[in-house]
């Protein structure tokens, strides 16, 4: 131990082996891709073409003009099939823009060396990420220029570029600390430039030390950059919590990273970042780890946004038997469950975990035992206990002054339960009664 | 992208998207937790108690044995009654009872009558845990409870001692006062060692300190107490019992006389620990511990009873619902000015 970290939190089995040396493959060229005008925090996309249309791999085919958004590209050369609801990972139907391609892909290079960040405007590096569609790709899927444009008299000090990768089977971050390491340093000095922060963190944790390794190799000539190498605890890499371990700040409860003068990125965004400049690459494909026990062949795969599951997981070897599977849009503590594989890749999709039924939580639960063990691991020092129960008797008042809207849904306390209570599924019902009841309060 | 926050539990995939897709489960993050369950923990308590067991029948013969599996016995009785009672699932098997079947029979003089041990197991069971809703819901730890209806309903057998086999008297065992009582009422001291192997007169399981720090320490080993509440209570205990000591040291015995005489020993590492019954915050723990200790030592010494453990536990027990609810730890970037 001896390295930075936060309070409480857990320390589950992490599976990382599996794919954790393998290198990244490229996922074969998709047939059809499926792209929602939905896959960040904000405001939907407006379709920008229609049915029948020809479209270019990197063409944008949908923005919207709001603050809070990122427009999404097509992720391969051919013809829109459709623009209509489908499927989308976060279990509702989103209006997507579904393309047939023509089989043709195109090279994103530029010559010579890459671009002195020095020598680049803040404001041209926002608008070429919020042009190039980039979004946090750790997961939360926020746009990265709104992060960039903090509101006026709130100075950013730190850029904090987020390797943690704490959630177990996920190993896409760590792979591409390894094979992108140049790109994810420039990336952020890019985002240094663009916030005018004078301190460049990347936080690791200390089971990546190949990573740890390149990250300093790759950095050693910029003496504002430094490693912050953290402990292997669950949920490490949330936002709050990695604030805590490389800065020892704390973001009040209901504020931002920048309250506190830090912009956190994911190190695949920084890397997203330099392709933006760079070789003028939108967000058209990203780095996928399809693991777990219920797949054949786990891979880091190099995926095109829009390819569905089902294609993707074909590319793995498939699911490894014909019994009941649970298929997860992330990880396995925070991943969310589909319910058919024709779901696409996302801009936010780290990983395709796959659990067999025996490995996966058991529906039946027993009275809690008073242990304590989930007031113990709360990276936010809740009573998940007890909001648990506030939210499932629907006692909102309650559910309130004990802070349950405080809570980041890392999931650390149903995974302790000794009782198995499905306390964080109870804490979402919570919530979402505390906003219905917000709502009917409005009208 | 937000989780879907629907209370959905097992949906099987409506839309016949692959040739596989109809086999998909779906439920809430996350997706797989640890392997812990509240029948492991209360075997592995069950385990725990097993050198306490042992040195009680080394100490005490046969007839320890025989009052163990009668307390045991009974509560398991007891619980399967009542769950059939109150049309609930039978949990007799997740070892919870067993756990109260022998703390109750280890807090008996040897000497017991069978038959109060069934009765106050049956008490224990019953009116301990089962009224209040079964495990998890009950406010007093069920074998003190126990142990408290036996002393008002005992009180003279509850409190005859007989000394251990291996002090060296006849055949039959004869009646003997603790090292309590010897203390309070008589002003002797026994020698610690003999306390700490357990060689004297007292409740079965209680006498041996050895054997209950061995079961104590697997429990920590195995990560089921918390250290602060054993530690907590009996560090109360050290200190309040020695500011007598230091007052008066010819009156008041030596804090170690305190920690390895009577009940301490048990009811720190396995009244105070009692998972539903103590608290989760970290303030609530200290304080109830520290409470509890200073109240058993004060009874001891200053009460009309030789022995204050199980009052203290039994009377912290009382406000650990209202330390949970004012002792609440800090939210992580909690606002000092905030009013909540």
């Amino acid at each position: 131990m001896g390295h930075k970290t936060f309070d409480r939190g857990i320390h589950p089995s992490y599976y990382k082996e599996l794919t954790s040396s393998m290198r990244v493959e490229t996922a074969a060229l998709p047939k059809t891709v499926i792209i929602p005008l939905q896959q960040h925090a904000g405001a939907p996309c407006q379709p920008l073409v229609k049915k029948g249309d020809a479209v270019q791999e990197g063409q944008k085919i949908g923005d919207v003009q709001a603050f809070v958004s990122a427009p999404v590209h097509s992720s391969i050369n051919g013809k829109v099939k459709d623009v209509d609801l489908a499927e989308h990972p976060n279990g509702s139907r989103v209006l997507s823009v579904i393309i047939d391609g023509d089989g043709t892909s195109r090279e994103w290079k530029a010559g010579g060396a890459p671009m002195d960040t020095s020598a680049l405007t803040p404001e041209f590096i926002r608008d070429t990420i919020r042009d190039a569609g980039i979004v946090g790709m750790g997961g939360a899927a926020f746009p990265t220029s709104v992060k960039l444009a903090p509101p006026k008299g709130k100075a950013i000090d730190t850029v904090l570029l987020n390797g943690c990768e704490c959630e177990p089977f996920l190993t896409a971050d760590h792979r591409i600390m390894i094979e992108e390491t140049d790109k994810v340093v420039w990336g952020l000095r890019a985002l240094m430039k663009a916030t005018g922060a004078a301190n460049g963190l990347i936080g690791v944790e200390e089971n990546k030390p190949d990573a740890v390794e390149a990250l300093k190799k790759a950095a050693g000539g910029h003496s504002d950059i430094r490693i912050i190498v953290t402990e292997t605890k669950y949920p490490q890499g949330a936002e709050k919590m990695l604030i805590k371990a490389a800065l020892n700040r704390k973001v009040p409860t209901g504020r931002l990273p920048l309250d506190v003068g830090v912009v956190v990125n994911n190190v695949g965004t920084a890397a997203a970042i330099f392709e933006a400049i760079n070789h003028k690459k939108p967000l058209i494909e990203r780095i996928v780890t399809v693991s777990g026990n219920g797949i054949k062949e786990p891979k880091n795969l190099k995926v095109r946004i829009g390819t569905t599951f089902e294609e993707v997981i074909n590319q793995c070897g498939g699911l490894a038997g014909d019994a009941e599977m649970e298929v997860l849009n992330g990880g396995p503590m925070m991943g969310v469950a589909q319910t058919t594989l024709t779901v696409p890749v996302l801009k936010g999709t780290s990983g395709i975990t796959v659990l067999t039924a025996a490995s996966i939580k058991p529906l039946k639960y027993d009275p809690c035992i008073r242990c304590a063990s989930c007031v113990e691991v709360c990276p936010m020092a809740l009573m998940p206990y007890r909001l648990g129960d506030y939210g499932r008797t629907a006692r909102v008042a309650e559910f309130k002054d004990w802070a349950g809207l405080s809570c980041i849904e890392c999931g650390c306390c149903a995974y302790v339960c000794p009782s198995k209570r499905p306390l964080l599924q109870w804490i979402r019902v919570g919530k979402l009664r505390v906003r219905i009841e917000a709502a009917r309060a409005k009208k | 992208m937000t989780d879907k926050t629907t209370e959905n539990t097992e949906t099987k995939a409506a839309s016949a998207a692959g040739p596989k897709a109809e086999k998909l489960i779906v439920s809430s993050s996350p997706h797989f937790l640890n392997t812990e369950s509240v029948p492991k923990i209360m075997h592995t308590v069950v385990m725990a108690l097993f050198p306490a067991v042992a040195a009680s029948v080394y100490f005490f013969g046969f007839r320890a044995l025989l009052l163990v599996l009668v307390c045991v016995a009974s509560c398991m009785l007891s619980e399967y009654w009542m769950q059939k009672i109150r049309k609930k699932p039978v949990t007799v098997y997740d070892g919870s009872a067993i756990i109260t079947g022998m703390l109750l029979a280890l807090t008996l003089p040897p000497s017991f009558p069978v038959f109060g041990a069934f009765l106050g197991s049956f008490f224990a069971i019953v009116v301990g845990k089962q009224l209040f809703g079964g495990l998890g819901f009950n406010i007093f730890n069920p074998a003190l409870l126990g142990r408290a209806f036996m002393q008002a309903t005992y009180p003279v057998l509850i409190t005859t001692w007989t000394s251990p086999r291996t002090v060296g008297h006849a055949v039959d065992a004869v009646s003997a006062a603790t090292p309590l009582a010897l203390m309070k009422f008589e002003g002797k001291l026994t020698p610690l060692m003999d306390l700490f192997v357990g060689n004297v007169a007292g409740s079965m399981g209680e006498t041996s300190v050895i054997a209950i720090l061995l079961g104590g320490l697997y429990l920590r080993y195995k990560g089921y107490i918390n250290w602060k509440l054993p530690l907590g209570y009996l560090g109360s205990m050290a200190v309040v019992g020695g500011a007598f000591w230091l007052a008066d040291p010819a009156r008041y015995p030596s804090p170690l006389f305190h920690l390895f005489a009577g009940g301490a020993m048990l009811g720190a590492w396995f009244m105070v620990t009692d998972m539903v019954t103590s608290p989760v915050t970290p303030l609530g723990q200290w304080i109830f511990v520290v409470l509890g200790g200073a109240m058993a030592v004060i009874i001891r010494l200053l009460g009309g009873l030789p022995e204050g453990v199980m009052y203290s536990i039994l009377f912290m027990n009382a406000f650990v619902p209202l330390l949970n609810k004012h002792t609440r730890p800090k939210v992580f970037g909690e606002i000092k000015t905030e009013q909540s």
